[in-house]
């Protein structure tokens, strides 16, 4: 297994007095992905926006513990989140382009980071949509605005416009429940493609999504970890009851 | 058994009700509508009567400068200055309110946070509620001095009338943009933060530019309001119909014509018909803001 670059320690977080998520340790190993999966409210997607810092933005919400990105506390005082977030990058549940051209939604983060220069921004922006699978829908329709593709490549574009301030680490929560199969396929295979050159940590609630792209799966349930191994061996031959019964279907 | 088909065949008491309901809001949307449509016809037939029975030049009403409408024996209704007027105030109060309202917006949606919005909305729905008069009396006591001290001349003027409505539409302008901030989906501030952005990135990048329907829409509104407010703008304008040459001299508008003319005037006199055709011209022109905020609410969704 590779060396782990983000690593949770003893994660406790809370949304005012209740707890959500019960003491989280779990490594990411580099260049790999890394499946969360768990019934609906089990904490996986709460996690998952610890780790990029999102979960600052509900002002109730306290975290506790410690997460490492190469061994600094992103939750330590000194950490600036906006460096945070270029190095973890984040796509959502729903698409959620800019209402802006394709060319544009792809370019933001750059742009932000003050990259003026066109002809880099022109090849990231290829690079980019290339890298999420979308660019051979897209490179006529670059002016166009993004809202008006289908949700399947709108999401691969969000993709892309997270690839293109090449994170270190890419967060996707349920990137695909909102999609058709087809689509979600397709969302699939392009994290496949990238995943020599990104640590992926995907939330799921499709197990078999899982299965198929994962090298590691961590099996959350009531804001706890209950199992974390490799998604071959979780899925043959699971440790724990409630990890069998969550993949057999008799909950969840 | 007869009986009770004919109990359940017959029409319910809710049914009845229904139709009577339907009945009663037919009638009051006819009448609104007759209204809207006599009101239509009053100002349109009184106004165009100027040019037909009157016979004066619809060309000299836009063009000329004098407006002396009972002046013997040649009448004239150059309506220029008033014209011109308007649009001044109109235009400068709006371009003076937006950056204001904007500002004012964005602090309320996005910054100031839901306790800020709690005491900040009340203020801002306050002061559309003020009646214009006041408004007028402030800027008669307050503005109308300002202006003549820092700035020269009467006082009197289009800037004044500017400082006035700026005041009044502000409010308008904002609240509508507040609307339209809330519009635009919390998922765009998450992903432009999730990419790196910071708050103001956020805000100016995404946020502003995702809502320029909306704020374009704001502003329009704001200057439809400008541009038939009568009352205090009367009252801090000058009122003297002359083309404006700078702000600070007395200037009129069509509304401040209207309003100070009215009352002087016999109707079916050409005196009078010329003062219609001055309201047929802000009735063009509230129907073209009107027009313009559709078409770009079409547009766009926030």
């Amino acid at each position: 297994m590779a060396k782990d670059i983000i690593t949770a320690e003893n994660v406790h977080l809370y949304y005012g007095q209740k707890e959500a998520l019960h003491g989280i340790s779990l490594g990411f190993p580099e260049k790999e992905i890394t499946a969360l999966i768990g019934p609906s409210g089990s904490g996986k997607s709460t996690f998952i926006r610890t780790l990029n810092r999102m979960s600052d933005l509900n002002p109730e919400v306290t975290v506790t513990g410690a997460i490492r990105l190469d061994g600094e506390d992103i939750y330590s005082p000194k950490t600036d989140t906006v460096e945070l977030r270029k190095r973890v990058g984040m796509v959502f549940q729903q698409p959620n382009p800019f209402p802006f051209s394709v060319y544009d939604n792809v370019t933001y983060g750059l742009r932000l980071s003050g990259i003026k220069d066109k002809a880099l921004l022109d090849q990231r922006v290829e690079e980019s949509l290339k890298q999420a699978a979308v660019w051979d829908e897209t490179k006529d329709h670059l002016k166009e605005n993004a809202l008006s593709f289908s949700g399947g490549q709108q999401q691969r574009i969000c993709i892309a416009r997270v690839l293109a301030v090449q994170p270190e680490i890419i967060l996707l929560d349920e990137p695909t429940s909102a999609l058709d199969p087809v689509s979600s396929a397709k969302v699939e295979d392009s994290l496949l493609a990238i995943k020599d050159q990104f640590t992926i940590a995907v939330v799921t609630h499709n197990m078999q999504q899982a299965s198929r792209i994962s090298d590691q799966t961590a099996f959350f349930l009531d804001g706890n970890l209950v199992e974390f191994s490799k998604t071959v061996d979780m899925f043959t031959h699971p440790e724990k009851q409630e990890t069998s019964d969550y993949l057999n279907g008799k909950f969840g | 058994m007869d009986a009770v088909k004919k109990e359940l065949t017959r029409k319910s008491k809710a049914s009845r009700q229904d139709q009577r309901g339907k009945l009663i809001s037919l009638a009051c949307v006819t009448l609104i509508m007759l209204v809207v449509l006599s009101i239509l016809y009053m100002i349109t037939s009184k106004g165009l009567a100027t040019f037909f029975e009157n016979k004066m030049s619809i060309v000299d009403f836009f063009t000329k400068q004098v407006w002396n409408p009972s002046a013997k024996p040649q009448a004239l209704v150059g309506a220029l200055p008033m014209i011109v007027g308007s649009f001044s105030v109109t235009v400068l109060s709006a371009l003076l309110a937006a950056p204001f309202a904007i500002a004012t917006a964005i602090f309320m949606v996005d910054i100031a946070g839901k306790r800020g919005r709690k005491i900040l909305q009340p203020v801002i729905e306050l002061l559309v509620g003020i009646p214009s008069v006041v408004y007028g009396f402030i800027g008669l006591t307050v503005v109308v001095p300002f202006t003549r001290t820092v700035f020269g001349g009467t006082g009197f003027g289009i800037l004044s009338g500017t400082f006035v409505l700026f005041v009044m539409v502000l409010p308008t302008v904002t609240s509508m943009y507040v609307d339209s901030l809330k519009a635009v989906p919390q998922f765009y501030r998450e992903a432009s933060l999730a990419l790196g952005a910071t708050r103001w990135q956020t805000i100016y990048k995404v946020i502003i530019r995702a809502s320029i329907p909306g704020l374009l829409t704001a502003i329009i509104f704001g200057m439809a309001r400008a541009f038939g407010e009568a009352l205090a703008v009367q009252m801090v304008i000058g009122n003297a119909s002359i083309l404006p040459s700078d702000l600070v001299s007395p200037a009129s508008t069509l509304t401040s014509v209207l309003t100070t003319g009215i009352g002087n005037t016999v109707l079916g006199t050409l005196p009078n018909n010329a003062l219609w055709s001055l309201a047929l011209v802000l009735l063009l022109m509230s129907l073209v803001f009107n027009l313009l905020t559709r078409f770009i609410g079409k547009k766009g969704a926030f």
